[in-house]
Formats: C-alpha cells, sequence, structure tokens
C-alpha cells in the first residue's frame, strides 16, 4: 500500500510485532508503580467524599443541596452534561474515524473509548441521585405494570433514559468488541493459570484464525455504523432536556449541533488531558505521538470555533427575536451576577483553542495539557452557565434567586472525578490500553521503518 | 357410553349425593385429635410429650410472631347526629384576641378543628379574615399550652387551686383589701358581668390593658363629645380618605372589616366609574400606606402640624375664621381642597395615640361633615378600651403595695408592658397572683397560682363589637387539657355553681332576647347560636353634640416636632402582631406584605439614611437599647425614619417563638398618660456585625414586563382596556397548530382583582391550613425553599426613595397549555378534563423538572422531610415543630401529606371541588356558581379571588374574564392559564 511520504509516520521506533505487543503490555505485567499507588489512593479518596455526599443526598434529601425553589438543576445536571459531553470522544474517535479511515486513531481509541464509558457512568449517576425519590426512580422505565401506569413519551428526561442508556451499551459492546483480539494476545502472554483462565475466558476463545478476524472485522464495521449516528444523537438528545422548555436561554434551536460539537470538542480535551500523561507514564510515546496530538488538536480547534459560533448566534437570536426575555436572559449572563461564570467559559472554550492555529503551540506537549484543562474548565462552565444563569432569572423578577452549591454537590462533583479517576487506573492495569492488534495493522504501513524505506 | 341407572325420581332431576359424616375439619381436626390423644394419655409417653410441647412453642411463636400493634377503633354506641366520619361539621364562632376581631366557622373533621373560615352571615367582615385569624386554629393545637392547673409552679389540681384562691380571697377581703382584674379588652357583655359580679363580691377594680392602645382616640372623643368612646367608622362611604399614619388595613382597630369597606368603594367590576380616592401620609411604610393612590412621606414628629395645617386649610375652606395661618412640612393645601370637594363624603383618620392630634382629627371631620355620614356615633366600637392611664396608676400601686391581688386575664405585661421591669417588680409585691394563660407566656410563670384557660376554640363566649353588633363563640372541641375557661373560673371563685355556657345563655335571655324576633329563648338561642351573630340594630340612645373648642386649642397649641432627627416606630404586623400568636408557625413564615420578611423583626431605614450612615442591607444596628437588630432598606420610608415590628422577642413561648426577632416594646413611652408608638429621638449605633433576614422575594423591580397592569382611573373611564392594551397585541400572536383542549363539564378558573387586593397575606395562611403546607424554617426560607402555595408578589415601581407598590397573587395557573406537563417523565403531573393542572405525589420521582419549566415558579419541592413522612426515619427538617402529635392534629385529612422529594403545588383546592360536586350529586342539582370556593377566595376580606366555572357563561368568573382589565400573566408563552388579573386602577383624580 502506498503512503504518501510527507505523512508523519504513527508509530515511532523501527519495531516487530512481538516489541509491540511487549511494550504495550509492559503496563499490565509486573507491580504497579508508586506513581499509580499514590493516583489511586487520591482518587479513592475523591471516590469516598462522594459516597458521603451520596449518603447525604439519599438519607436527608435534595435539601443537601444549594437548590431552591426558583433554580431546581444546579451542579448536578452541570456535571450530568459535562461528563456525557466528555463521553463523545471514545466513540467518536472509534466509530466516526474508523468510517472515515482516519488510521491515527488506531493509537488512542481504546483509552478513549474506556474513557467514554467511565464518563458515561459518571454521567449516568447524575440523574440518578438528583431524582429526589431516588428509590422510586424504576418509575421511569415503561415496564407493564397492573396499575395501568405509563410513562410520558412527550418528556425529554425519558429520551434521555433511552438516549444514554442506548449509548452506553452500544460503546460497552464496541469497546469489548474491540478489545477480544487483545485479550487472546494477553491470554496467550499470561504467566500464572489464573490470569490465563480469566483472559482466557474473557476472550472468548480466539485463536486469531482468519474466520475469527474476518468476523470480527464485519461486527466491528456494523458497530461502528451504529455508534456513529448516536455519537450525534445523545448529546442531540441532551440538549432537548433544556431546548424543549420555555424557559429563556433554554428554549433553542440551535441547541443540538451545539451541543455535539461541544461534546466533542470537550471529549477531546479530555482525552488529551489523559493522554499526555498517560503516554509518558507508561512509556508509550512512539505509540501516542505528537502528530496524534496535533491531529486532535485540529479536532479540538474546529469544535471550539463552532461552539463559539453558537455562542455568539444565540446572542443573535436573542437580539433578534425581539423576546425580552431572551433578550434579558443573555444580558445577564454576560453581565448578571454570573458574568464571571460567562467569561470564564468564553475565555476557555472560545479564545484559548484559537492558540492552536499556531503549529509551535499545537505541537508542544505542555501547551496543549495547559489548554486541554482549559477547555475541560470551560465546557463545565458552558454547562453551568446555560443550567444555572437561564433558571435563577426567569421570567417574574419575584422569584428570582442567586444559587450556590452545597459540600454535598461539590462532594458528588468531586466524587465522580475520583470514581473516573480510579476506574481509568484499574483499566490501565487488567487491559492493554492501546488496541496491539490495530496498531499491528497500521505498523507496516505507517510505522517508522517502513517510512524509513520510502525516504531512502 | 356408561349406563346410569336411577334409584328414584328425584335421582334423576338432582344430583343427589351421599351424605357423609366425616365434613373436612382441616387444622381444627389436627388440633382435635391431639387433645383427644392428650386426654387418654394418663401417662404421656417422651414422646407424647415433646409432640405437646413442639405443638406449644410452634403455636405460641406463631401467635407472637403474627401479633399486630392494637389499634382502638371504638365506633360510637350512639351516633351522635352531627357526626358523620369523613365529612365537616361547621360550628360559629367568634374570633377575638385583643387587636383583632372576625366571626367566624370553624370546620371540625372528626371531633377536631381544622381551619377556620370566615362567617358570612356577619355584615361586618361578610366572610371576610385575615391572616391571624386564618392561624388561630394552630393555636389550639400549640405544644406550649398549659395542660394543667399550677401551683407554686408545680402541678396541681383545680380542687387545690381554687380551695387555696378562695381562701386567700376571702382573707383578702375581710381585711378590706383590693383585688385587680388586669384584662385586655373585653367585647364579651357576659364575661364583662363575670368580671363585676366577681369584683363586687371581692371588691376591687377590673382594669383593661391593651398593647395596641387607643386611648388618646378616647381621650379626645371625651372631649369632643362629652363621652370616651369609638365610633363606628364607614371606609366605604368615603369618597376622600386621608389617613395619618393609620394602618386600617392591617392592625388598626378593626382591620378585617375596614378592608372589606374599603376595597367595596374600589371595586371596579360591576361597571362602576368611581373609585374612592386614599391619601396616605405616614413615615415607615405599612401595608395601608402601600395601598394608597398617594402616600406622602411625613416624619412622625411633624405628623400633628400637618394636621394642625389640614385642620386650618379646611377651615379656610369652609370660612370659619379666626385660627391663625399654620405653616404644613408638606402641602395640605391641595389634600385639604380634595376634601372640602367631598364634603360628607370624606374621611380623615390618625393612628396616632396622641390625644392632641386626633382631637384636631375630629375637628377636622367635624367640619368636613363626616360625623353622620362617614363616622357613626351612634354606634359604638368596642375595641381597645383601655385607659393608658389607669394601667400606670395600678403598676405604681403594685409597687406601693396596695394591691392585694391580681388577676391576669389575657394579657402578658412581663413581655410587652413598656416599663416591663416596673411591672414584675410590683407584681412580686401583690400577695395573690392569679395568671390565666392559654400558652407559656412570659408573666405566668411569675404569678401563685397559673389556672390555664381554655383556647378559644374549646370556649363558650359571646361578643358586642359594636353597638348592636353580636356574635357568639362555641366549643368545637373537648378541652384537649386539664384546662378551665377563665370565666368559668370567677365563677367558681365565687362559688356560683353554674356553667358559663347558662351564663351568657342567662344573660343573652335577661338582657338580648328582647331585641330579636323569636318567640322562645330556645328558638332565639338555637338561631343566634347557628348563625353565631346578632345583630340587633340597636344603637347608642345619648345625643352626642361635638365641642369644637379641645380641637381648635390643640390646634393653636400644636407645635412641629424636630424633623432633623431619627424618629423610631414601632409597629404590629400582619404577621405575629403583638406577639401573642408568635409561637404559631404559620405566622411566623408569614412574609411581611411590605418587605417580604419573615422569621424576624428589624429596623427599616430609609435608602438615603442608609447610605448616608454608611449602612449596608443586613448591617446590624442598635437603635434605643433594643438590642443588635439588622437593618433592611425599605424603599419609600421617610428619610429619618426608621420602624420596628413589636411581637418578636419572646422569651418564654416555646418553639419556634422564642429567641425570635429583638423585643421592641421598650421602645413605647407615655406620654400625657397615652403610650406611644412613636420615639421622636432615637440613637443609631451601628454595630458592625451582619445578620441575614430571610425574605421571600428578593428582587423587587419589574423589570419593565407586563406582569402587574396598572392604570389610572381616568385614562380607565375613557377606555376601559387602558393599561391592558398589550393584550390585543399578544392574543394576535398566538397562534397553534394543535387543536384547544375541550372542557365538556366544568372548566375551573380564578381571577384576580388587583385593585381589591390590599396584600394582607390571609390567603397565604388559610392556603397553608388547608392544604397542609409544611413550614420550613428561617434557614430553609433563607435558601429561597418556601413552601407557600400562593404567594403574593410585591414590586416597587419608580424611584427607591419614594416608589409605588403594586402586588401580585400568584399560584398555579393551571395552563390549560402547561409547561409542566409535558417534561415530567413519569406523568406525575397531567391535565384534568376540567382544566386542572394536577400533582400525583404517588407518582412523582422528584426530578424537579416542572418546577425549572414553570414560568410562574409556582411550583415548590420538599427539599427536606418537612412532615415525618419520610420512609427513613430521623432525617426531618421541622425546626418548628410542626411534627409533634399535637400540632398534627391540625392537618386536614382531605389533604395528602407530601414525602420527601416530592413536587406539589396548588390544587385549586381539588378537595373542596369534588366535596360540592359530590354534595350537589347527592341533592340531584347542578353545581351553583359560587358553591366551590377555595381556602384563599373564602379567606380573602376584600373578596379580591373570584373562582368558578369558566364554561358558564352567567358565571361571576366568565364576568370577570370578559372585563376589559382581565389579562393572563405571561399570556405570550401561549400557556393558556386558568387564572386572569384586572389590571390595578390607581385613583390620581385630584
Amino acid at each position: 500500500m502506498y503512503v504518501s511520504p510527507i505523512r508523519e509516520p504513527l508509530i515511532r521506533g523501527e519495531k516487530n510485532y512481538g516489541q509491540v505487543t511487549k511494550e504495550i503490555l509492559a503496563p499490565m505485567a509486573g507491580k504497579p508503580s508508586k506513581y499509580w499507588y499514590m493516583g489511586i489512593t487520591l482518587a479513592g479518596i475523591a471516590a469516598l467524599f462522594g459516597a458521603w455526599a451520596t449518603y447525604q443526598t439519599i438519607y436527608y434529601g435534595i435539601g443537601t443541596w444549594g437548590l431552591n425553589k426558583t433554580v431546581g438543576w444546579g451542579w448536578g445536571i452541570t456535571n450530568f452534561v459535562w461528563w456525557v459531553g466528555i463521553g463523545h470522544a471514545g466513540t467518536f474517535i472509534s466509530a466516526i474515524l474508523l468510517l472515515f479511515r482516519q488510521k491515527w486513531r488506531t493509537s488512542i481509541n481504546r483509552s478513549a473509548e474506556a474513557m467514554t464509558l467511565i464518563a458515561i457512568a459518571c454521567a449516568g449517576f447524575f440523574p440518578l441521585i438528583h431524582m429526589g425519590r431516588l428509590l422510586l426512580g424504576f418509575f421511569i422505565f415503561p415496564y407493564p405494570n397492573t396499575r395501568a401506569l405509563w410513562v410520558n413519551f412527550n418528556s425529554p428526561l425519558l429520551w434521555d433514559v433511552f438516549a444514554i442508556s442506548t449509548y452506553f451499551a452500544v460503546s460497552l459492546i464496541f469497546w469489548y468488541v474491540g478489545l477480544i483480539p487483545d485479550l487472546g494476545t494477553v491470554r496467550d502472554k499470561a504467566k500464572t493459570k489464573i490470569r490465563k483462565a480469566i483472559y482466557g475466558f474473557l476472550s472468548f476463545g480466539w485463536t486469531g484464525s482468519a474466520r475469527h478476524w474476518s468476523r470480527h472485522e464485519t461486527v466491528s464495521l456494523i458497530l461502528a455504523g451504529l455508534a456513529a449516528p448516536l455519537v450525534l444523537s445523545v448529546h442531540t438528545i441532551v440538549s432537548f432536556d433544556f431546548a424543549t422548555s420555555v424557559i429563556p436561554g433554554w428554549h433553542t434551536t440551535i441547541f443540538p449541533p451545539y451541543f455535539v460539537s461541544g461534546a466533542v470538542f470537550s471529549g477531546f480535551a479530555m482525552v488529551l488531558t489523559l493522554l499526555i500523561v498517560a503516554r509518558k507514564a507508561l512509556n508509550l510515546e512512539e505509540y501516542i505521538t505528537v502528530t496524534h496530538i496535533e491531529s486532535m488538536n485540529k479536532v479540538i480547534i474546529l469544535t471550539g470555533s463552532i461552539v463559539g459560533i453558537a455562542y455568539i448566534t444565540e446572542f443573535f437570536m436573542a437580539w433578534y427575536s425581539g423576546v425580552e426575555y431572551e433578550q434579558y436572559a443573555f444580558m445577564n449572563r454576560a453581565f448578571g451576577p454570573y458574568d464571571w461564570a460567562y467569561w470564564i467559559m468564553m475565555t476557555c472554550n472560545v479564545i484559548t483553542p484559537q492558540l492552536f492555529w499556531f503549529k509551535k503551540i499545537r505541537t508542544s506537549l505542555v501547551a496543549t495539557f495547559i489548554i486541554s484543562i482549559f477547555v475541560n474548565i470551560g465546557m463545565w462552565f458552558e454547562r453551568f452557565v446555560i443550567v444555572v444563569t437561564s433558571l435563577h432569572r426567569d421570567f417574574l423578577p419575584s422569584s428570582w434567586v442567586m444559587y450556590s452549591p452545597s459540600l454535598v454537590e461539590v462532594g458528588l462533583y468531586v466524587g465522580t472525578i475520583g470514581l473516573f479517576f480510579t476506574l481509568f487506573l484499574l483499566f490501565i492495569r487488567v487491559f492493554p490500553v492501546i488496541a496491539i492488534a490495530e496498531i499491528k495493522s497500521v505498523l507496516k504501513s505507517s510505522g517508522d521503518h517502513k517510512k524509513a524505506a520510502h525516504h531512502e | 357410553m356408561e349406563q346410569k341407572y336411577f334409584r328414584s325420581l328425584e335421582e334423576l332431576k338432582l344430583d343427589v349425593r351421599p351424605e357423609t359424616d366425616n365434613k373436612p375439619l382441616g387444622d381444627r381436626q389436627f388440633i382435635f385429635e391431639m387433645q383427644q390423644e392428650l386426654k387418654k394419655s394418663t401417662t404421656a409417653s417422651r414422646r407424647d410429650f415433646l409432640k405437646v410441647f413442639g405443638f406449644t412453642v410452634a403455636s405460641a411463636a406463631i401467635a407472637s410472631s403474627c401479633e399486630q400493634p392494637v389499634r382502638k377503633a371504638i365506633p360510637l354506641l350512639i351516633q351522635p347526629d352531627e357526626i358523620v366520619p369523613g365529612k365537616a361539621s361547621y360550628y360559629a364562632s367568634t374570633f377575638f384576641d385583643g387587636i383583632d376581631y372576625c366571626p367566624v366557622v370553624v370546620k371540625v373533621r372528626d371531633g377536631r378543628p381544622i381551619k377556620i373560615e370566615g362567617n358570612k352571615a356577619s355584615s361586618l367582615t361578610q366572610g371576610g379574615t385575615n391572616a391571624r385569624t386564618q392561624a388561630a386554629v394552630l393555636g389550639l393545637y400549640d405544644n406550649s399550652r398549659y395542660r394543667q392547673p399550677q401551683a407554686g409552679g408545680t402541678a396541681s389540681s383545680w380542687e387545690e387551686v381554687d380551695q387555696t384562691i378562695i381562701s386567700q380571697l376571702n382573707a383578702i377581703k375581710a381585711k378590706g383589701g383590693k383585688v385587680v382584674v388586669l384584662s385586655g379588652t373585653i367585647i364579651s357583655p357576659s364575661t364583662n358581668a363575670v368580671i363585676n359580679d366577681f369584683l363586687t363580691q371581692y371588691p376591687g377594680e377590673h382594669i383593661t390593658y391593651d398593647v395596641l392602645s387607643a386611648s388618646a382616640m378616647r381621650h379626645a372623643n371625651k372631649l369632643s363629645f362629652g363621652k370616651a368612646f369609638l365610633p363606628a367608622y364607614h371606609f366605604d362611604k368615603a369618597d376622600v380618605i386621608v389617613s395619618f399614619d393609620a394602618d386600617f388595613l392591617g392592625s388598626w382597630l378593626t382591620p378585617v372589616e375596614f378592608t372589606r369597606q374599603y376595597s367595596k368603594n374600589r371595586k371596579l367590576t360591576s361597571g362602576e366609574k368611581e373609585m374612592s380616592r386614599h391619601i396616605h401620609l405616614e413615615g415607615a411604610m405599612s401595608v395601608t400606606g402601600s395601598n394608597a393612590d398617594k402616600r406622602i412621606q411625613l416624619h412622625p414628629a411633624q405628623e400633628k402640624q400637618t394636621v394642625a395645617a389640614l385642620y386650618y386649610e379646611l377651615q379656610k375652606l369652609a370660612g370659619e375664621s379666626g385660627t391663625k395661618q399654620i405653616e404644613s412640612p408638606v402641602d395640605v393645601k391641595a389634600i385639604a381642597k380634595e376634601l372640602y370637594n367631598k364634603k360628607g363624603k370624606a374621611l380623615v383618620v390618625a393612628g396616632t395615640n396622641d390625644a392632641e392630634t386626633q382631637l384636631m382629627i375630629n375637628g377636622i371631620n367635624q367640619v368636613l361633615q363626616s360625623y353622620g355620614n362617614t363616622i357613626d356615633t351612634s354606634v359604638q366600637l368596642n375595641i381597645r378600651q383601655a385607659d393608658d392611664e389607669k394601667v400606670q396608676q395600678l403598676v405604681a400601686d403594685m409597687n406601693a403595695g396596695k394591691i392585694d391581688a391580681v388577676f391576669l386575664y389575657d394579657v402578658n405585661p412581663a413581655y410587652d408592658y413598656p416599663e416591663k421591669d416596673k411591672f414584675v417588680s410590683g407584681l412580686a409585691k401583690v400577695g395573690l397572683k392569679v395568671a390565666m394563660p392559654v400558652v407559656e407566656e412570659e408573666t405566668a410563670p411569675l404569678a401563685d397560682f397559673i389556672c390555664p384557660d381554655h383556647h378559644f376554640l374549646e370556649s363558650w363566649n359571646d361578643a358586642e363589637i359594636k353597638t348592636g353588633y353580636y356574635s357568639l363563640a362555641q366549643p368545637a372541641i373537648r378541652p384537649i387539657f386539664n384546662t378551665r375557661q377563665a370565666q368559668q373560673s370567677f365563677l367558681v371563685w365565687m362559688g356560683i355553681n353554674l356553667d358559663f355556657r347558662s351564663y351568657i345563655k342567662q344573660y343573652w335571655e335577661s338582657n338580648l332576647f328582647a331585641q330579636g324576633d323569636n318567640l322562645t329563648f330556645t328558638g332565639f338561642w338555637n338561631s343566634k347560636l347557628h348563625d353565631g351573630i346578632f345583630e340587633s340594630g340597636q344603637k347608642e340612645t345619648e345625643v352626642l353634640s361635638f365641642d369644637s373648642n379641645a380641637a381648635l386649642q390643640a390646634q393653636q397649641n400644636a407645635k412641629s416636632g424636630n424633623a432633623d432627627q431619627l424618629a423610631l416606630v414601632v409597629y404590629a404586623n400582619v404577621a405575629v402582631g403583638t406577639g401573642k400568636h408568635a409561637n404559631n408557625p404559620w405566622l411566623q413564615e408569614l412574609p411581611d406584605p411590605v418587605s417580604k420578611a419573615c422569621w424576624d423583626n428589624y429596623v427599616s431605614v430609609s435608602p438615603k439614611l442608609a447610605s448616608e450612615l454608611g449602612l449596608k442591607e443586613f448591617d446590624t444596628v442598635n437603635v434605643g437599647n433594643i438590642g443588635e437588630l439588622p437593618i433592611l432598606i425599605q424603599p419609600g420610608q421617610e428619610y429619618k425614619t426608621l420602624s420596628v415590628a413589636l411581637g418578636y422577642g419572646r422569651e418564654k413561648a416555646g418553639v419556634p417563638a422564642t429567641g425570635v426577632g429583638k423585643n421592641a416594646f421598650s421602645q413605647i413611652s407615655f406620654a400625657n398618660g397615652h403610650m406611644q408608638y412613636v420615639r421622636p429621638d432615637v440613637n443609631l449605633e451601628k454595630l458592625g456585625g451582619t445578620y441575614e433576614v430571610a425574605r421571600t422575594q428578593t428582587h423587587h423591580s419589574m423589570e419593565g414586563r407586563a406582569i402587574v397592569r396598572e392604570t389610572t382611573l381616568e385614562e380607565y373611564k375613557q377606555n376601559p382596556i387602558s393599561g391592558n392594551e398589550i393584550r390585543e397585541e399578544i392574543k394576535k400572536h398566538l397562534k397553534t397548530l394543535y387543536p384547544k383542549h375541550q372542557y365538556d363539564g366544568f372548566h375551573w378558573g380564578m381571577a384576580v382583582d388587583l385593585n381589591s387586593c390590599t396584600g394582607c397575606n390571609a390567603c397565604v395562611v388559610a392556603c397553608s391550613a388547608e392544604n397542609n403546607v409544611p413550614v420550613v424554617g428561617k434557614e430553609q426560607v433563607l435558601m429561597a425553599r418556601e413552601m407557600h402555595w400562593i404567594r403574593i408578589d410585591r414590586y416597587y415601581k419608580g424611584d427607591e426613595h419614594d416608589p409605588t407598590v403594586v402586588r401580585q397573587p400568584v399560584t398555579c395557573q393551571h395552563c390549560d397549555n402547561a409547561p409542566c406537563e409535558n417534561v415530567c417523565p413519569v406523568a406525575a403531573t397531567t391535565h384534568s378534563n376540567e382544566g386542572l393542572n394536577q400533582m400525583a405525589y404517588n407518582r412523582c420521582i422528584g426530578t424537579r423538572y416542572c418546577n425549572n419549566n414553570c414560568p410562574y415558579k409556582v411550583r415548590r419541592f420538599n427539599f427536606y422531610d418537612y412532615n415525618g413522612s419520610d420512609a427513613l426515619k430521623g432525617n426531618e427538617m421541622d425546626p418548628a415543630e410542626m411534627t409533634t402529635d399535637l400540632r398534627r392534629l391540625v392537618l386536614n385529612p382531605d389533604v395528602t401529606i407530601r414525602a420527601k422529594g416530592v413536587i406539589e403545588k396548588c390544587s385549586f383546592c381539588v378537595q373542596r371541588i369534588q366535596e360540592k360536586k359530590l354534595e350537589a350529586k347527592t341533592e340531584n342539582r347542578q353545581l351553583r356558581d359560587g358553591d366551590v370556593v377555595p381556602a384563599c377566595a373564602q379567606a380573602c376580606p376584600s373578596e379580591a379571588i373570584v373562582f368558578g366555572n369558566l364554561n358558564d357563561k352567567d358565571s361571576k368568573i366568565a364576568k370577570y374574564y370578559k372585563d376589559e382589565r382581565n389579562y393572563h400573566l405571561l399570556e405570550e408563552l401561549h400557556t393558556l392559564p386558568s387564572v386572569g388579573y384586572l389590571t390595578k386602577v390607581k385613583n390620581t383624580t385630584v
């Protein structure tokens, strides 16, 4: 296969297949490093904080939060949307980029997908915990019952239930199907009996026969086809939670594309944050190269700019609509009591990603890491701005209030971050962080020695 | 096929089966066999023993493990006629607490009063109530009620207490000592008779002590008419009302009656083209002042001078000369002109307890020919009978040791007497001190004997609020505790073996029967008791003639005080009033109609003064040694006027009153023998701290939105749609693809006449009582989590130094196109086929999406377990102690208690709708317009709220909806609300 010599190689260092297997499996072997232990301790403490907050919420009620008669959703839904957004990168990378034949995805898709699953789990926690009566939460499912009760299919919250659960299920299957050949590899390299047995079971008896490969490829392609529209639909439906309401600042038709691009934007930022650390810590710099990071930064410029245009469009529409409530809501966002949140959002989401137009910045690991953190913060504030500043001053000024989170709400957020990192650190130890089989498929065509051969 | 033979014809016809003797006995057989075996075995083997043992143990275990807690529900052997389980009974009664008078009807369910409603039979209040009247039912179940008599601080019995008191009284009588009965104003003729009898038997004096005194008015009338009395006022007959700080819609004399009168002459719903004009001059912003067509800020120290000047201007207009020109701090010429133009239809009132000012007010009303028109001297008001001088004299006498016995009835001077230390030290010198309180208070523990009185809902009583306007009170429940009505106690101590009910009957038979038109007394009594009302139409017989000399003299003497000094006004608010009801959680959580603050008192400061002194909202100050209080910047407050509410700072009242706010009674002083509620010169000391006051509304501007629509009378007369022009525009834009909701039977709707609503808050308490709305406490209100289903929004318009105030009661709008309904994932909130927006609490999982999507923000979420109904134990949030077994008795069994995590909201009192529908059905008739009255509409003293069936084209509600003034809140959202508002019309016609 011909590959343009100008293209940067996707895998550095002249490697053979055995080397690849060994290097990628290295983080799973032996005892974890002390950094791993430090990380999981910190993350565990954060998760315990979250557990305490969960207990407070369930036992004492939503009153332990800072919500009130006017602002019915606060940090809870902000975090929900934020995590769902983060959960967009993985499937986007593995499904949509697969369909677009973007080979550079092979180095990052595994970890990005794992991140997606963990993020969706974190996201799913919030709609549950923010229910006033969690123990009756099963009412939300359209199950047959003798009382002739049925759910309300008009409600976007119900659509959410289906959207999130479908997305989680498909992502999980897609991720697992991708894992199967690698699990076979892990099994083959395993030294202890128990390890062999477990990975043997998990790999579903993978032998690597041509028939297996053929079926694996077919299933992957079908799942990619299924997952790709889901990437677009999930956040579209999440945006309906707001867009179908009457609240100024929520009632906006621009929300679906705005939310989806925001989600990809934040998801890529989170992937970058994680991988910049992981590639260094796990010695995978030759697999996850600066080229990969640059490619992701390009996606960030694109989606960040879409988001920026959406922000400006909202303002224009508020003015153009002539609706005084809408106009007030947007003026209140930018210049009201929560203006700091708005300007943090604008700075982090619209201004900082534009720095990636400079090649020097988008190829700098430090700069990318910093900007990715900025984007994570900015996207959290975007949701905060949408949820809180729209609600706290809506139609009747008599009900206008301020909202600030309680310690319990902070605890729930920190707790999900703790859970996220705990699960990610465990993932590093039990599964290969890079899709070995897939990376091998591009090793010959895009590896260093191939390129070197062409240059000669 | 098998052949079948038969033995008889019967067998052929019927399927006769041979009878068997061994009927299946089941377990019985087993037990029976066991017993037989036991009987047989005289010498039980080891096996038998084990069998029996096992059986016994097993059955014992089963029996004990299946044991159910015993719940006694003993049906009545003889069902009383009036009690039908699940159906409410209503008893007419009278609420009077010294400040408020209100004839009421008590709703009793299963033997317990659960709601108080206004008595429509009364021509004075016509079914209206106020917040305190509505809340009084909770007072019956106050946790800190005295439960038995006490002697010397320990529990005792009535026999013991009576014996000691009688013997001590006799000893005092024998040595010629003086007995004093100190009470609040008593408007009950029978009670007065009992006390008179008592004081005849044990010589002494009955002294009346009113916390809110009108003794200066009585004094002024004595000088003007030769008799100390209060006349009857007719705000409904006045076309121009000028009030000098008389809060007649909130706390002045009989506010419920006055609100009814006032609103009557301000309604434009039946094609009227005129309404009264109300000019209010005051320093602090009161409910009444905030409703005025024109409000003039007046420093309290300048009030007298202003009244004198107005008097002068009127004299000039009337052509009476001889008085010298008087300069006025505010322009009174225009007011004088307006008043004089409406001579005979004008009314001037003043709230002050200064006799000279009141004399001049009398003079003014005389010039305006108010007497005989808007003021009726032939019908006298029996409220506020206290003579402040006598109270002062009593305190002095007690300190001098001249009083041998004091009976404290319906007073709490150790809390509310201005010089309470003097009172307490004097009381200590009295030989026999008997207190007759209902709930725990500061004075009773200082007495030798506490003889707890019944709550008024447990008592028999009568009242004569005005000459010829009688009403009765009857018990609606058996006494909950070992208490005894005070009047009964007096009778016992006199040695009269007669119950007070018979005493009242005797009194009515000999004094009032003749005025009725019944043939027999039993008929008379039964009909009056049923109605609760007896209006005999009798008048005072003396002819009173006006003597203006004293008024002129007062005018000559009038001098302006120094308006540069800080004046402090202490006032009774519409919630806790004078503090008697401070332990009522509903009232504590009731937002003030002006400041929207609850759970505290505070110092109201004008914006100008605050910025001058560098004070910010909630900074703490000490004013006149009240103690540390936060300030609240009050738009419209006169520059140098401070105001603090009375009724807070209770020390021994129980939860929640104790410790709420500061006691401001110390700021009342005596001048010329009358209690003064204004201190013309106080110090304001900045303390540097801050203290947050809970307010249910924190944003006070309408932001230019057409929420409360307003017009002036002049514009209204030219074009009834004025102020509401935008509605046509909005209606043009209301287009939809979807078919309109069809309502075949009823379509319930509500309309609120913004011109009538005074913001008195009666509806808010009524709703809480009817719908079991939880009380959440100050901390929760600070977090904006109050649960009220109806709220009264209050907005300021214009300049912060002199704003106009508009109000708007807001409940669930029951939108036909409700944004809350379609967003609920579990369909917990749905639309009924009668246009109601319903909540299925059991289905609600608490996503709060409906709350977010409600443009009116009327939905309330149960953030905590406010009422102890949660499945998890120990997580209640009940700072006001509303969930005690006693207070729970007030719950309305027709309305579900909402669990933690559930949304709730106004239901249009669906339980009342259903009840009336059923009633109509059993009576086989159509529901009539006005049959269904929600709690808020029932409570309203100004009939601002109208409820009914929109499908009935002849209904009152349909008429209101057709009115040009009608509009819907946020109609442009196409929510199609079922609540309409009629624009507010201000009379600015000079």
